[in-house]
C-alpha cells in the first residue's frame, strides 16, 4: 500500500471538515431518527478520515477500519430510509443492525470468504440505497435536483469499492498505487456531493 | 553581524524547542477557551493577548524548568537526548534563568490582569514544577495525576478571570484535561517504555503492566468524555456543537477500548495523536459556539 502523502492528508482534512460541518449544521431540521443516523454516519466519515490522516493508508487494511467503514453506508441509507421510506424505518434498522453485526463476527471470527460475503452483501445493499434513493426522489420531484448529489456521492463511492474489490480478488482493474492515489481527492468530491446535496433538504 | 544573527537564531531555535510548543500551544488554546466559554466575556484583542501572553509565559517558564530538571533523565533517553540541554546548547545556567524570568514574567501579568486568574495560573504552575516534576516524578508512577491537575489549570484560570469566581464548569472543564492526559501521557509512556525504564522513571507501564494501563486509558477517556459533554452542557453548546463533541468522544472511546481488546502499537500511537486533537477540537467548539 503507497505511503500517504501530505497533499493527501490536506484532501482528506478537508473531507473531514466538512464532515464535521454536516454533522453540526447540515442536519439540522430533520427528523429525530435521520439526524441520528446522519450523524453516525459522518462521524464514523470524519472519525475514519482522522485515523487515515494520523496513521497513513495502511490503517485501512484494518478489521476494525472495515467495520468503521461499513457503518458510514449503513447509517447514511438508514437515514434516507427513515427520511423518505418511514415505513419500512423500522425493517431497514433490523436489517442495518443485523448487518452490522454479521460483518463484525465474521471479520473477528470466521475471516475468508464469509467475511467477504458479508461485507460486499452489506456494501452493496446500503450503497445503492444511496445511490438510487436520491437520483429518483430529486428526479420526481420530491426534492430540489441538487438532492441528487447524494447518489452521485454515493455512485462514486461504490465504483471506488468495486474497483478495491476487483483489487482485492486480484483482478485489478486499476493498480494499487492509481486506486490509492485517487482516493484522497475522491473521499472529498463524495462528501462534497454529500454536502451539497442534504444542503437542499 | 551575520555570525550574531545566526547565534541568535540558534538560541532562539535552542528556547523554541525547551519550551515544548505545540503542548504550550495547547494548553494556552484551552486557556483561552475557557475564557471565551463565558457568555458575554469581553472579547477585546487587547485582553485576549494579555491572556494568550500570560498563559504562554507561565506555561513556558514551568517546562523550561521542568526541562532544567530533568536533563540528566533526558541526556539516557534516546528520544530526549538530542535536547538543547543534555548536548550543552543551552547550559543548566542559562535554562534556569531563562524559566525564572518567563515564570515571573507570566504569574506578574497574570496577577496585574485579576488575583484570582493569576493565583490559579500561578497553582498549575506550582502543581507542575514543584509538585510534579521535583517531587513525584522520579518517585511514582501516579504523578501524572498532579501533571494533570497542572494541565488542568490554564482552563480553570481563564474561565474564572472571564466568571470573577471558580464555577462547578470551569471544574469540569479541568477534570476533563485531567482525566484526558492519562490518554495523552499513558499511551506516550507505553510507546517510549524502554527510554522510561532506562531512565529509570517509574510509569503506570513499568509499575503495573500494559494491560492495566489500556485500562485506565479507557476509563479515563470515558471520564474525560463525559466530563468535556457535561461541561459543553453547561456551557450552553447547540445541539450540532453536542452532536459533534459526542462524535470525537466516541472516536476516543473506540480507540481507547480497541487498544485495550485488539492492543498494537500502530493503534496506540493512533490514541496517543487523537486524544491530542480531540482535546484541541474540543476547545475550538467551544470557541467556536461562543464567538
Amino acid at each position: 500500500m503507497p505511503k500517504i502523502r501530505p497533499l493527501d492528508r490536506i484532501l482528506v482534512l478537508l473531507a473531514v471538515l466538512l464532515a464535521c460541518y454536516q454533522v453540526v449544521v447540515g442536519i439540522e431540521g430533520l427528523g429525530t431518527f435521520a439526524i441520528a443516523a446522519y450523524t453516525v454516519g459522518f462521524g464514523a466519515l470524519l472519525i475514519a478520515g482522522l485515523l487515515v490522516i494520523i496513521l497513513g493508508f495502511e490503517i485501512l487494511d484494518s478489521p476494525h477500519i472495515a467495520i468503521v467503514s461499513t457503518v458510514i453506508p449503513l447509517s447514511l441509507s438508514a437515514g434516507l430510509v427513515s427520511e423518505f421510506f418511514p415505513a419500512v424505518q423500522t425493517p431497514y434498522l433490523v436489517f442495518a443492525l443485523v448487518a452490522l453485526g454479521a460483518v463484525i463476527f465474521t471479520r473477528y471470527r470466521l475471516a475468508g470468504n464469509a467475511a467477504l460475503i458479508a461485507l460486499v452483501f452489506t456494501h452493496a445493499v446500503s450503497g445503492l440505497i444511496i445511490f438510487i434513493l436520491p437520483v429518483v426522489v430529486s428526479l420526481t420531484g420530491r426534492t430540489p435536483l441538487l438532492f441528487g448529489m447524494v447518489g452521485v456521492g454515493g455512485a462514486l463511492i461504490g465504483i471506488f469499492g468495486l474497483l478495491l474489490s476487483f483489487l482485492k480478488a486480484e483482478r485489478p482493474l486499476l493498480s494499487e498505487e492509481q486506486l490509492w492515489g485517487w482516493f484522497p481527492a475522491l473521499i472529498l468530491v463524495v462528501t462534497s456531493a454529500f454536502v451539497l446535496g442534504f444542503a437542499v433538504v | 553581524m551575520s555570525a550574531f544573527l545566526s547565534m541568535i537564531r540558534s538560541r532562539l531555535h535552542s528556547y523554541w524547542i525547551l519550551i515544548k510548543s505545540l503542548q504550550t500551544a495547547l494548553l494556552l488554546v484551552t486557556g483561552l477557551a475557557g475564557y471565551i466559554s463565558v457568555a458575554g466575556a469581553d472579547l477585546s484583542p487587547g485582553l485576549l493577548l494579555s491572556i494568550a501572553g500570560s498563559l504562554f509565559l507561565a506555561i513556558s517558564g514551568s517546562t523550561v524548568l521542568n526541562m532544567v530538571y530533568d536533563r540528566d533523565i533526558d541526556s539516557k533517553m534516546p528520544r530526549t537526548c538530542w535536547r538543547p540541554l543534555p548536548t550543552g546548547r543551552v547550559t543548566p545556567r542559562e535554562a534556569l534563568v531563562l524559566g525564572l524570568l518567563i515564570s515571573l514574567a507570566g504569574a506578574a501579568w497574570a496577577c496585574s490582569l485579576d488575583w484570582l486568574y493569576g493565583g490559579v495560573v500561578f497553582a498549575g504552575w506550582f502543581f507542575d514544577v514543584v509538585v510534579y516534576t521535583v517531587w513525584l516524578k522520579r518517585r511514582t508512577a501516579w504523578s501524572i495525576v498532579w501533571g494533570g491537575i497542572a494541565g488542568g489549570m490554564p482552563v480553570l484560570a481563564g474561565r474564572a478571570l472571564a466568571l470573577g469566581h471558580l464555577d462547578w464548569i470551569g471544574v469540569l472543564l479541568s477534570a476533563a484535561v485531567l482525566f484526558w492526559i492519562p490518554t495523552h501521557i499513558l499511551t506516550f509512556s507505553m510507546r517510549y517504555f524502554d527510554d522510561y525504564r532506562q531512565a529509570c522513571i517509574p510509569t503506570f507501564p513499568s509499575a503495573y503492566g500494559f494491560q492495566p494501563t489500556r485500562l485506565t486509558i479507557a476509563v479515563s477517556s470515558v471520564v474525560a468524555a463525559l466530563a468535556m459533554i457535561a461541561a459543553g452542557v453547561g456551557i450552553g453548546l447547540t445541539a450540532g456543537f453536542l452532536r459533534l463533541m459526542g462524535v470525537l468522544s466516541a472516536g476516543l472511546l473506540l480507540l481507547a477500548v480497541t487498544s485495550m481488546l485488539r492492543p498494537s502499537e500502530r493503534l496506540n500511537f493512533g490514541l496517543f495523536k487523537f486524544a491530542s486533537l480531540y482535546m484541541l477540537g474540543a476547545m475550538l467548539m467551544i470557541v467556536l459556539e461562543m464567538l
